[in-house]
C-alpha cells in the first residue's frame, strides 16, 4: 500500500494526478510542520527566556496549536467600518496562495516532488516574492496607520533582499547547470573518502552566509522583523486582522519558515542526502523513501531551530540600518561570489 | 513528461491554494459566534482611542529611489541566470562576459552610492 502511494507519485506520468496528490501531500506535510513548529517555537524560546512555555494542554502543551485553533475558528469575524472590503478580505487568500505555490518545486525525496519542472528554483524566487502583494493589501486595505506603515516596510524589506538572494544562488546553478531541484540535490548526493559529503555549503560559504540572511530578511523573522514589529507598530500589516483571517495570515508565515528552511537545506545542505546513511539503504525500495524523507525532515528543522535560536537571542535591527545592510554589505557580496564562482570554475 | 504537463500540478495548486481558506473562512462563519454588533467594535484599532483620520493620506514612500534601483537590477538578474545554467557548455569565453557584465552593474551600484540613494530619505540626518 505505502509502496504503491510512493512509488506511484514518483513515477505517475499524469499531471493531473501528480497534482492532485502532490497538492494533498503538500498541504497535509506543511498543516502537520506549522502545527508543531507553532508549539516548538513557543516552547524553545520560553526555555531561552528561562520561561515555561505553554505547558497545560496536552503533554508538554503539544495540544496548545489545536486548542489555539479551534479558538481562531469559533472566532467572530469583525471587518472595520472604514476599511476597503475587497482588499481587505481578499488579501488573507493572496498570502495564504502564494505561501503554498513554492512548494510545488520543492522535493523532500527523490522523485516525491509535486512538479519537477526544469526551472525550479526561479519558479520558487519569482512565486514567493509575490507575497508581498498580499502584505501591501492588507496594510492598505485595513485603513489602519500601523499596517500601512508595517506594509510600507515589508515591502522595501522585500525589494532589498530579494537581490542577493537572487544572486547568491546564481553560483550554485552554474555548478550544477540546471535550476532543478532533483538535480541539485542529485549533485551533492556523492562524498569525499565515503564520509565528507560534497554538500554545497563547502563549495559556496560565501553565498550561503548571504542566503542565509536574505531568507531571514524575506521571512520577515527577527532580527528583521520590522513588518510586524509588535512594540512599535502593534503586529504590522495584519492588525486588524481576527479569526479566520488572522489565522491565514499565521499560517503563510510559518509556510514560509517550513519552505525556506527547506529550500536552505536543498541549496546548500544536500537536501535528502546523508553520506553513510543513504548508502545503506539506496538499494531497499520504499523503506528508502521513508529515511530519505527522515533525513530531510531532520536536516529541516535543525535550520528551523537555528532560525528559532537567533529569534530568542537577537534584537530587532532598524530599518535603514536593515536596508543598508542588504544593499551595502549582502549585494556586493554576491556579486563578488559569482564573479569567483566564474572564474574558478572555468580555471 | 512534457512542457505543458509540468505546469498542471501547479495550475491544481493555485485552484487548491484559493479554495483552502474560502472553505476556511466559511466554516469558520458557520461556527462563529456572531454576537451583537456594537459600533465601537468596526472602529479601526489605533491604541484604544478614536482614530484621528484616515490612513489613506499622501505618505512619504521614504525608499522609493531602493525602487527604481530594484528594477534596474533585477533585470539585470534575469540575465545571468541564463548564463549559469549554461555556463559549463559555453566555458571562459562567457566568463569573461559575464566578469564585465558584473563590472557595469557594480560600478552602477558604486555610483548609486555615491549618489546617496542608499541612504534612508528621512528628511534629516538625525538617524545617523
Amino acid at each position: 500500500m505505502l509502496e504503491n502511494i510512493l512509488y506511484g507519485a514518483s513515477g505517475v506520468e499524469n499531471g493531473l494526478i501528480r497534482g492532485i496528490v502532490g497538492v494533498i501531500a503538500t498541504l497535509l506535510f506543511v498543516s502537520l510542520n506549522v502545527l508543531f513548529l507553532i508549539w516548538l517555537e513557543r516552547k524553545i524560546i520560553a526555555r531561552i527566556h528561562v520561561r515555561y512555555g505553554p505547558n497545560r494542554a496536552g503533554r508538554y502543551g503539544m495540544l496548545q496549536p489545536i486548542a489555539d485553533m479551534i479558538k481562531l475558528l469559533t472566532k467572530e469575524s469583525i471587518v472595520p467600518k472604514d476599511a476597503d472590503k475587497i482588499t481587505y478580505n481578499t488579501a488573507p487568500w493572496v498570502a495564504f496562495l502564494f505561501a503554498l505555490l513554492p512548494a510545488a518545486a520543492i522535493g523532500i525525496a527523490t522523485g516525491l516532488i509535486s512538479t519537477n519542472i526544469s526551472v525550479g528554483l526561479l519558479y520558487i524566487v519569482a512565486v514567493s516574492s509575490l507575497s508581498t502583494i498580499a502584505v501591501i493589501m492588507a496594510g492598505w486595505g485595513s485603513n489602519n496607520k500601523y499596517s500601512l506603515l508595517g506594509a510600507m516596510r515589508t515591502a522595501a524589506q522585500s525589494l532589498s533582499y530579494e537581490m542577493p538572494l537572487v544572486l547568491s544562488m546564481i553560483g550554485i546553478v552554474a555548478i550544477v547547470g540546471s535550476l532543478n531541484t532533483q538535480n541539485i540535490v542529485a549533485a551533492q548526493s556523492h562524498a569525499w573518502l565515503g564520509i565528507i559529503p560534497k554538500w554545497f555549503i563547502f563549495y559556496q560559504p560565501l553565498a550561503f552566509v548571504v542566503f542565509f540572511s536574505a531568507v531571514v530578511a524575506e521571512m520577515g523573522r527577527i532580527p528583521f522583523d520590522l513588518q510586524e514589529s509588535e512594540s512599535e507598530l502593534v503586529a504590522g500589516f495584519h492588525t486588524e486582522y481576527g479569526g479566520m483571517k488572522f489565522a491565514m495570515f499565521m499560517f503563510a508565515e510559518y509556510t514560509h519558515l517550513v519552505v525556506g528552511s527547506a529550500l536552505v537545506v536543498t541549496l546548500f545542505f544536500g537536501g535528502w542526502y546523508l553520506p553513510v546513511v543513504s548508502g545503506i539503504f539506496a538499494n531497499m525500495g520504499y523503506i528508502n523513501y521513508i529515511v530519505q524523507i527522515a533525513i530531510f525532515v531532520a536536516k529541516m528543522y535543525v535550520i528551523i531551530f537555528i532560525l528559532i535560536w537567533i529569534r530568542g537571542t537577537l534584537t530587532r535591527t532598524r530599518i535603514n540600518k536593515m536596508l543598508s545592510f542588504g544593499w551595502k554589505t549582502l549585494l556586493p557580496l554576491a556579486l563578488i561570489n559569482i564573479v569567483i564562482t566564474g572564474v574558478i570554475l572555468s580555471l | 513528461m512534457g512542457l505543458a504537463e509540468d505546469f498542471i500540478p501547479i495550475v491544481i495548486f493555485i485552484i487548491v491554494g484559493l479554495m483552502f481558506p474560502m472553505v476556511m473562512v466559511f466554516v469558520s462563519s458557520l461556527i462563529g459566534r456572531q454576537k451583537k454588533p456594537e459600533p465601537d467594535k468596526y472602529l479601526t484599532y489605533e491604541c484604544g482611542v478614536i482614530p484621528t483620520g484616515s490612513a489613506w493620506m499622501q505618505h512619504n514612500v521614504e525608499y522609493y529611489m531602493y525602487a527604481l534601483l530594484f528594477v534596474v537590477f533585477d533585470v539585470e538578474t534575469v540575465f545571468l541566470y541564463p548564463w549559469a545554467v549554461v555556463f559549463k557548455k559555453i566555458g571562459i569565453f562567457a566568463t569573461i562576459d559575464v566578469i564585465i557584465f558584473i563590472c557595469v552593474l557594480a560600478f552602477g551600484l558604486v555610483y548609486a552610492w555615491k549618489k546617496g540613494v542608499l541612504e534612508w530619505m528621512n528628511g534629516g540626518a538625525s538617524w545617523r
